[in-house]
């Protein structure tokens, strides 16, 4: 069989991203790979933590004074939602719909776009008010934690705007479903990171 | 290796090495360059025993003594133990489980060339410069204070090194999950196999708080953060607790593999079954949990509290219990069994008292209240190398002798091995058996010397002297290297006579797609079933021949890298306002590497059939 | 076999070794010569835990020394196959629990003496006036010297710790530049001095120093700090309770020290031109943490804590510092003199003052 056979919706099979060995390699390597940016992310968080508020003597800079809850919250939505989109996208793949996992994932696509647009409007926001990266401490801290995840949304974006780009004109096969289904899973984890952040960055640097 | 190879010029070989994605070639690469680093490492530290063998002595300056040691340190963890074992890993794991090669080839080269790459990067800092001078640990408010590159070479090379080592472990794992012959369980897998899969998770889960420190450090070095610097808030200890919560793990990361070799070597040489395999492999993952429970023992003396460095001290010492179940289990399999003193076995026995003695004066330091008189003290230098010589490199050089024949269907000369070894272990126990005793009578380590009449005199020249020793038995070890390469025959498959796992099962010279076809795996010690059941043929196979999927070769994670390395000078000179051009060579930089990662997307790589037809014609496939 | 008697020979060897070690080493710089109480626990320690491992290395060597003596192919013959056993799980239980067992005996007094060296409540008890019942001592280490402030007794020395005898002598650690860590070996173990907080342990001194061969206990940097980490040594005098009164109270007069002769006098002039922006001479009062104070002076056991204690090394010391202690702070002579060296007449003044700045004499 070959990996770029057309198929049918009927003879596609049920885990496309699995019916390879080199969909299987790719799909378990990922997974492998989101468990060692777990620890990478738990690293900025426990740094964040041991950071937040500190600076020079007299820094008038306190998560309480800086951080504005609604504005997070919509950043929050829009990336839960293009997670939702996402999965719509994926359930679309597993269906052999090629079209409708496209455009699904144009929406996801939009929506990140969203996300990346507030949180650049935030940072510099802040950094007018004076927090910047080299403030202080806290500022290091936090702009590495966020920014991290910010770079990991532009990443995300970028790949999933690449395979939509480049498989456009050739359709689902069993070489680029993998491909479709590991930046899903990128795209969900980045999506779970992001709530993390909105708990112990916003939330409960705001609310005490 | 493909005998391919042979009928190319030499260009053609160099071409075929930069581009291979083979794990056998990949392997060969990992020991060249890692004997490499390990030959600097190990000029390194010679230059430190010449230093000390008399005090006041002035044979290298303050300065540049600390950057020795640095160098001596980060060399011999980072360049030379690691890939070393790499090397070996590479070699045999896919042959072991019965696989055509590892996972992702792809990003097999790509994790060998980010580590040599950092690693050249690394050693540049000795012409540009100054090399770092924190010590391998590279506290923060000593490393921020430090002047002149040398700590930005460390940032920034062990940066692009450390990201190569990541790729590499994720890449064993979804080997070991996913590439597993028929038959092959998991508790069928050899020891090595198995030391190798936790050594691997060890790496996932250590490396990422290493890459956020040196981050940090980078981004408080270079682009003016704040992480470190606590008049700004920023707080030191944080880098302790990312370095040893990777450090710590890290030591287990080079131990287990070592433990891996031995536990294929001694069963081997004592022609019997590892004694208790079901509790070696338990003993192994219970080391791999364990070693990430205790990096605070390496900062009892730091003020974490009575509390916490109560928890450590029993934590650490609980790890004793797992490691001592293996070194019992090794004896009992010698117990019983019909013990041929080869070279490999040679260096196996050595280990196991060597060993011992670095594990008990372990258990030692983790009596927290007995460690603030040991800690940063030479004691804990002898410990730390009789751990690391005495256990991951009598490994490596074990592995040499024992892997050879596999890796270049050779046989490394037996008596000159012995030779070596005895050079090599007496040197050793020369070298590091006497530190402890200068750590106890009041020796700080890291000291580019000494007073005169403190009572360190003779101690120290004691310890130099086995210095040398150790340095004649790897002088030994390169010329019997050189010697095999131009004299040695072909040895043919199995050359032990006693070989037990498929490794030594497949005839030699080993084809390019490994196994003809896929062997079906009977039980643990497959090679050794098929043998007593008188299967001249050494495995029995899961499928009949049929066409063989093979990855192509690559240019790209050589280009990717290139671009990396660019970009990290141009990171590192990016605080220096007399160039201007370091902001050019970051960008052009991540240019290259972000065009050659589009070009690896965009490109279908499918890889490429052996036609059955080739496979059954004498050549057995190779053109 | 020979390989077998070998390595007994050399166990043999290493026991007998470790016996003849235990006496060695400097009694005022070898941990394996305790002169106070956690110095002496933690060395109990440590032999309890040398005891437990050696046992341990027995029990290996034997069983090790026997599997190669009987099991060697030569003994068992050319082609036997050994009987391929599984595994025990009664000898797994057995090298499970007893290590454990073992450890359980060291864990014991580990967690005791940990919470023990690390009570420093002792610190904030006050007497009537207000006054810490405890000496205390605020240690700063600086990239290479330290300073020891006595806040109770409102002096400062730098260099050569004073402590009396006979009591819990308790010190706060900080560090005023990179990380250091306070270490003297005989007297116990180490404490970091961390650049962000202040870290506090206590230690006790039994043995007044004047006894020793040396006169005074070394004490180490014990961190990495820079290319003089080597150098950065430190000494402790250990004076009886009621020396150590009268060491306090000449300290304190020490603000009245008056220079001594022509050539002292000249030294002084010289001091106070080009020293006494970082360098105090009085011993009262707070310490400043730019330079050493100097009031001790003549009293020390080592100049810059490494060279002879002489005219001929101060001189050397003050003409080029950084070639004593590559990396160290003090300017250069030229820094402080007008662009030129101090001549060696002025030298002679220099070392002859600073010879004469003693509180003990």
């Amino acid at each position: 069989m070959n990996l770029k056979s057309k198929f049918t919706p009927q003879s596609w099979p049920e885990h496309p991203e699995l019916s390879t060995a080199e969909g299987k390699n790719k799909v378990v390597g990922f997974w492998i790979f989101l468990g060692g940016e777990t620890v990478l992310f738990a690293t900025l968080f426990a740094t964040f933590l041991a950071l937040k508020n500190k600076g020079p003597s007299g820094m008038e800079f306190t998560t309480q004074n800086l951080f504005e809850l609604p504005l997070a919250f919509i950043m929050t939505m829009l990336l839960l939602t293009s997670s939702l989109t996402s999965v719509y996208a994926m359930y679309h793949m597993k269906n052999y719909n090629f079209k409708g996992m496209q455009a699904w994932l144009a929406i996801t696509v939009l929506l990140g776009l969203g996300f990346l647009g507030l949180e650049i409007y935030e940072f510099t926001h802040y950094v007018h008010e004076g927090f910047t990266f080299s403030q202080s401490a806290f500022g290091s801290s936090f702009y590495t934690l966020v920014g991290t995840h910010g770079l990991h949304v532009v990443i995300g974006l970028a790949w999933i705007v690449l395979l939509m780009v480049r498989n456009a004109g050739r359709g689902l096969n069993l070489y680029n479903a993998p491909k479709y289904f590991i930046a899903s899973l990128y795209w969900h984890f980045i999506d779970v990171v992001w709530v993390f952040i909105f708990t112990v960055v916003y939330l409960m640097g705001v609310i005490k | 290796m493909s005998s391919t190879a042979k009928k190319k010029g030499f260009g053609a070989t160099i071409w075929d090495y930069l581009t291979t994605v083979d794990h056998k070639k990949i392997a060969i690469l990992y020991l060249l360059a890692g004997t490499l680093f390990f030959v600097i490492g190990g000029i390194e530290a010679m230059l430190i025993r010449i230093q000390l063998a008399k005090p006041d002595n002035d044979f290298v300056s303050a300065g540049l003594f600390n950057e020795i040691i640095t160098m001596h340190g980060t060399t011999m963890i980072f360049l030379a133990a690691m890939p070393l074992l790499f090397a070996f890993m590479n070699a045999v794991v896919p042959l072991q489980i019965g696989a055509r090669d590892v996972a992702f080839p792809f990003l097999n080269s790509l994790g060998f060339w980010l580590f040599f790459w950092g690693g050249i990067f690394l050693n540049l800092s000795w012409f540009l410069g100054g090399a770092p001078d924190a010590g391998w640990t590279s506290y923060a408010s000593l490393s921020l204070a430090s002047a002149g590159h040398g700590i930005d070479f460390y940032a920034v090379g062990l940066q692009i090194a450390g990201a190569g080592t990541l790729i590499s472990g994720i890449n064993f794992i979804v080997t070991i999950v996913n590439m597993r012959a028929p038959g092959m369980t998991f508790m069928r897998m050899p020891l090595m196999t198995w030391t190798t899969f936790i050594a691997s998770a060890l790496i996932l889960f250590a490396f990422p708080p290493l890459t956020i420190g040196l981050f940090f450090l980078i981004f408080d070095r270079m682009f003016g953060s704040n992480f470190f610097d606590h008049t700004m808030g920023g707080n030191t200890i944080i880098w302790e607790h990312l370095f040893w919560i990777f450090g710590h793990p890290e030591v287990y990361i080079l131990v287990l593999p070592a433990f891996g070799i031995y536990s294929e070597i001694i069963p081997v040489f004592a022609r019997k079954r590892l004694f208790g395999y079901s509790s070696m492999v338990f003993a192994t993952i219970l080391i791999g949990f364990l070693g990430f429970m205790v990096w605070a023992h390496h900062m009892f003396t730091v003020g974490l509290g009575a509390t916490a460095n109560a928890i450590f001290a029993i934590a650490t010492m609980a790890i004793a219990v797992p490691t001592g179940m293996k070194v019992f289990n090794w004896l009992c399999t010698m117990w019983g069994g019909s013990i041929k003193v080869t070279t490999p076995m040679l260096y196996a026995l050595g280990f196991i008292p060597s060993f011992v003695a670095g594990g008990v004066t372990g258990v030692m330091q983790a009596a927290a209240p007995v460690d603030y008189q040991l800690h940063d003290s030479y004691f804990i230098v002898a410990h730390f190398h009789y751990v690391i010589v005495g256990g991951i490199v009598l490994a490596l050089l074990a592995a040499t002798h024992f892997y050879w024949p596999i890796m270049f269907n050779r046989m490394l000369n037996e008596t000159l091995g012995k030779i070596t070894f005895v050079f090599f272990f007496i040197g050793f126990h020369l070298t590091f058996f006497i530190q402890h005793f200068l750590g106890l009578m009041g020796m700080p380590r890291r000291v580019f010397t000494y007073l005169p009449n403190q009572g360190l005199d003779t101690f120290n020249l004691i310890s130099t002297v086995g210095a040398f020793f150790m340095a004649i038995g790897v002088i030994l070890l390169v010329i019997n290297v050189i010697i095999t390469s131009i004299k040695g025959q072909p040895c043919g498959r199995d050359p032990w006579g006693d070989g037990r796992t498929l490794e030594w099962a497949i005839p030699q010279p080993i084809p390019f797609y490994n196994f003809k076809q896929t062997p079906l795996v009977r039980g643990l010690d497959t090679f050794w079933i098929e043998k007593m059941e008188g299967n001249k043929e050494g495995m029995s196979y899961a499928e009949p021949i049929s066409d063989i999927h093979m990855p192509n070769n690559s240019f790209i994670p050589f280009v990717m890298v290139i671009g990396l390395f660019v970009a990290g000078f141009g990171a590192l000179y990016n605080q220096d306002a007399d160039k201007p051009w370091s902001l050019v060579a970051l960008i052009v930089g991540l240019a290259i590497t972000l065009g050659a990662m589009i070009v690896r997307s965009l490109k279908d790589d499918l890889g490429y059939h052996i036609h059955k037809e080739d496979l059954l014609n004498d050549k057995g496939g190779n053109e | 076999m020979m390989k077998g008697l070998k390595k007994w020979r050399l166990f043999a060897l290493l026991t007998a070794l470790i016996v003849f070690l235990s006496g060695c080493g400097k009694n005022y710089l070898s941990t394996l010569t305790p002169a106070g109480e956690v110095g002496r626990e933690q060395h109990n320690l440590l032999l309890l835990a040398t005891a437990i491992m050696t046992l341990v290395i027995l029990v290996v060597v034997v069983i090790y020394v026997l599997a190669i003596i009987k099991f060697r192919r030569k003994k068992v013959g050319e082609n036997v196959i050994p009987k391929q056993v599984e595994g025990s799980t009664t000898l797994e239980v057995l090298w499970t629990v007893i290590p454990i067992i073992l450890l359980l005996i060291l864990a014991v007094p580990t967690v005791a003496l940990t919470y023990k060296f690390a009570d420093t409540k002792a610190m904030d008890a006050k007497d009537a006036d207000g006054k810490a019942k405890a000496v205390t001592v605020n240690v700063t280490a600086k990239l290479y010297w330290w300073q020891f402030e006595y806040p109770n007794e409102g002096i400062v020395t730098s260099q050569e710790l004073v402590v009396p005898t006979g009591e819990k002598v308790y010190f706060n650690l900080k560090s005023g530049d990179v990380k250091h860590s306070f270490w003297i070996p005989t007297i116990g173990g180490k404490m970091d001095t961390n650049v962000e907080n202040i870290n506090k342990f206590y230690l006790e001194f039994d043995k007044e120093s004047k006894d020793l061969e040396t006169g005074v206990f070394y004490g180490k940097c014990a961190e990495l700090c820079g290319p003089s980490h080597a150098l950065m040594d430190f000494k402790v005098k250990t004076l009886s309770k009621a020396d150590f009164n009268n060491w306090v109270s000449e300290m304190k007069a020490s603000k009245n020290h008056v220079a001594s002769g022509d050539l002292e006098k000249q030294g002084e002039d010289i001091f106070k031109t080009s020293c006494i922006t970082c360098h105090a001479v009085s011993g009262d009062g707070k310490g400043t943490g730019i330079a050493p104070n100097l009031a001790t002076f003549g009293d020390r056991n080592r100049v810059a804590g490494v060279l002879d204690h002489n005219k001929k090394e101060i001189k050397k010391w003050i003409n080029d510092p950084q070639s004593v202690k590559p990396g160290n702070t003090m300017p250069q002579p030229e820094k402080i003199n007008n662009g030129k060296k101090f001549s060696d007449q002025e030298l002679d003044a220099l070392a002859a003052y600073l010879m004469g700045l003693s509180v003990e004499k």
